[in-house]
């Protein structure tokens, strides 16, 4: 199956719940890890709505991605509980330790950065979250621990 | 607990803080200590206790007791017990009794009643510990009837706005519609927040009798959770819920044989702060951009698909059982002033104890921090704390005698919002955190209106050049101003209190930026 016939396919099933557009952008998007360039055409297609709707969500929501990510998401809270704890700092590590910026992926595809703006993780900051995972008091050593 | 006597078991808690602390090790290591598996323990997964400086905290349950160890690691398991299978009172982290913890005795947890003393998965668990005893109370009474309740009550949404959850309510009951809504705001997005969370992972039952009674007292008959999808154990946690209440006839086209019919959806956020705001909430859940909508019209005359929506939050929902099980009375009793009942305060960033601590509106902000969180982590004094999220003032300790208490907060320049407290200590440099707030500001932004646009972004040029000396009084000026026009002007209360922790700054440390 071609991607956009798999894209069509997702939104189809999805296609008759209420507020079905964010949900089928949800579903694409953890089937392939990242937006790709069919899914505006397509899902657009299938709810009858136009290219310009879709594209509009697609930029708002801060959790799709338009491009390939790492095997492995990082994310660091820089928010304030976690500031107050050195987050900035745990921040700066990370950058250094992988050698990307935040919205990067490493040059071997193994992880991408991005910041996060709290895990209701507050009183064990700083907090990072691997995947699906959340690690508590998070040191620069822990943090290497985390990505070896 | 009903604990039978030959019944033994070890409670590891299993919310996500717990985890991030290393919990599932803890859990795993368990499985192979040898007093444990030949004195016949069950391993059992509980909720927290929201005490995370104790985490992962371990509990003995022995016949009239749960005996309290931690923080645990792996390598405290192998004297955990006597080796004829009892909790090692000599352990080097053995803490006695966990209901005599200080930090237990000291808060009032009427909304946290289960907090870690249930397994959250359980529906026994749940009914065994008051669970299910409000619907009951609700069913049988008409819906005006539990309306009033909740009025009398005098419970405040805990949102952030505090508006008295029975006025938004009847609202609802009272107007027209097909299709009324109950739409719970899980989208916890204020920093130094956390008691969503906590409540739909290790209480989950709490919020879908909360929300089953609020769609019984307003006539809506659906219900939608929308939770930020940087949750992802508290949706799937509150899936299984969904799912285990439907299979008892709790949820469904006939409640209890009592012929109400309530459903109830999961919804994901996508990662926008704004989302939190019931307008840019409902629009995401009608699945276009998070956008803000004008008012009026209020979103329990037309709110999700036109429809006349009651959106409250989880804290605010997950309160109402407790207070139709015990009476409006029970729970007004609690508390100061126009602020009734309890706070569920969540101590958070540089705080020696951080957690949740359930307590009664009044007790002031001092006590808060000090006498039951301990002061800082780091041992040094406090500066200043955040208290109502990234979009409140920056607290000077002059003000620490401030009660919690909406109306009081106000009088210093604060808020309670969420519940949310951040401790920062005397090395933080108060000037980047007030930079901070407008960059979020920035980043968040829905894009409606031009003060919150463009004045967050021009506000931390303006910081960036008073930091670097260049023109500082003028800037200063410059900067005063540009925070008011963006409360003046802004539609929301992003644009609208992103500023307050500027001018909080500008106040009360003008030296620091
Ligand atoms: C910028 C902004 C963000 C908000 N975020 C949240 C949130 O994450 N959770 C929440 O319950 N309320 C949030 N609110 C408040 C909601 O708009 C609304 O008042 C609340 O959900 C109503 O429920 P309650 O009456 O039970 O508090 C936010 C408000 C604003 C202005
Ligand atoms: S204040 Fe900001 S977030 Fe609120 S409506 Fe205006 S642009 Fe949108
Ligand atoms: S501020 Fe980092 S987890 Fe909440």
């Amino acid at each position: 199956m071609t991607q956009e016939a798999e894209i069509r396919e997702i939104a189809s099933q999805h296609a008759g719940m209420d507020g079905a557009l964010l949900p089928i952008l949800q579903a694409v998007h953890e089937r392939f890890g990242y937006l790709p360039p069919p899914t505006t055409g397509a899902v657009a297609d299938v709810l009858n709505l136009s290219k310009a709707d879709v594209h509009g969500v697609v930029t708002f929501y801060h959790d799709f991605r338009t491009k390939a990510a790492g095997k492995h998401t990082i994310r660091v809270c820089r928010s304030e509980a976690c500031q107050a704890v050195g987050a900035e700092q745990l921040a700066g590590h990370a950058r250094k330790r992988l050698g990307i910026g935040f919205h990067e992926t490493t040059p071997d595809g193994r992880y991408s950065l991005d910041p996060v703006y709290c895990l209701g993780n507050c009183a064990c900051s700083p907090a990072v979250m691997i995947d699906d995972k959340v690690y508590g008091r998070v040191t620069p050593e822990r943090f290497d621990e985390l990505v070896d | 607990m009903n604990s039978s006597t030959s019944r033994r078991r070890i409670y590891v808690p299993g919310d996500t803080g717990a985890r991030s602390l290393g919990a599932d090790d803890v859990a795993a290591a368990l499985v192979n200590v040898t007093a444990v598996a030949d004195n016949g323990y069950e391993i059992e997964r509980n909720g927290t206790r929201g005490l995370y400086w104790l985490d992962p905290l371990l509990e003995v349950e022995t016949a009239s007791d749960r005996v309290a160890f931690g923080p645990i690691t792996p390598a405290d398991l192998d004297t955990l017990l006597t080796p004829d299978g009892k909790p090692n009172t000599q352990h080097p982290r053995h803490l006695g009794n966990v209901e005599d913890l200080d930090a237990l005795k000291r808060q009032n947890r009427l909304t946290f009643e289960r907090l870690g003393r249930t397994r959250p998965a359980s529906l026994d668990d749940y009914r065994n510990n008051g669970g299910y005893a409000g619907l009951g109370k609700a069913l049988a009474q008409s819906p005006q009837d539990v309306v009033e309740t909740v009025k009398q009550s005098g419970l405040r949404g805990r949102g952030g706005a505090a508006f008295p959850t029975g006025i938004k309510w009847q609202t609802v009951l009272d107007a027209e519609g097909n299709q009324k809504y109950i739409v719970c705001n899980a989208d916890e997005g204020d920093s130094g927040t956390f008691a969503d969370r906590l409540v739909m992972e290790c209480d989950p039952f709490a919020l879908i009798e909360g929300m089953t009674i609020a769609g019984f007292a307003t006539g809506a008959s659906k219900g939608f959770i929308y939770i930020r999808s940087e949750y992802p154990q508290a949706i799937s946690t509150m899936a299984q819920a969904i799912e285990t209440a439907t299979e008892a006839g709790y949820l469904g086209d006939d409640v209890l044989g009592s012929g109400t019919s309530f459903h109830i959806e999961i919804r994901k956020g996508a990662g926008a702060y704004i989302c939190g705001e019931e307008t840019s909430l409902l629009e995401s859940l009608e699945g276009k951009r998070g956008t803000i909508r004008f008012r009026p019209p209020l979103p329990a005359i037309k709110g999700l698909f036109g429809q006349p929506t009651v959106v409250n939050n989880v804290i605010s929902l997950a309160t109402v059982p407790i207070i139709l099980r015990e009476g409006a009375e029970f729970y007004r009793d609690f508390g100061v002033g126009n602020s009734r009942g309890t706070l569920t305060v969540q101590l958070a960033g540089n705080a020696a104890r951080g957690g949740l601590y359930e307590v009664d509106f009044g007790m002031t902000l001092g006590e808060v921090l000090n006498d039951l969180g301990g002061g800082t982590l780091s041992g040094r004094p406090i500066k200043a704390v955040q208290a109502g999220g990234p979009l409140g003032a920056l607290i000077p300790p002059q003000h620490f005698d401030t009660p919690l208490d909406y109306e009081a907060m106000q009088t210093v320049g604060g808020m309670l919002g969420h519940g949310g407290i951040v401790v920062f200590d005397d090395t933080t440099d108060l000037g980047a955190l007030a930079r901070f707030s407008l960059e979020f500001c920035a980043i968040e932004s829905c894009g409606k209106c031009t003060p919150c646009r463009i004045g967050a972004v021009r506000g931390t040029e303006v910081i960036d050049r008073i930091r670097a000396g260049e023109n500082a009084d003028a800037n200063r000026i410059l900067l005063d101003d540009l925070c008011d026009t963006m409360i003046d002007g802004s539609l929301c209360g992003l644009g609208g209190m992103a500023p307050l922790p500027v001018k909080s700054v500008l106040k009360h440390f003008p030296e620091e930026l």
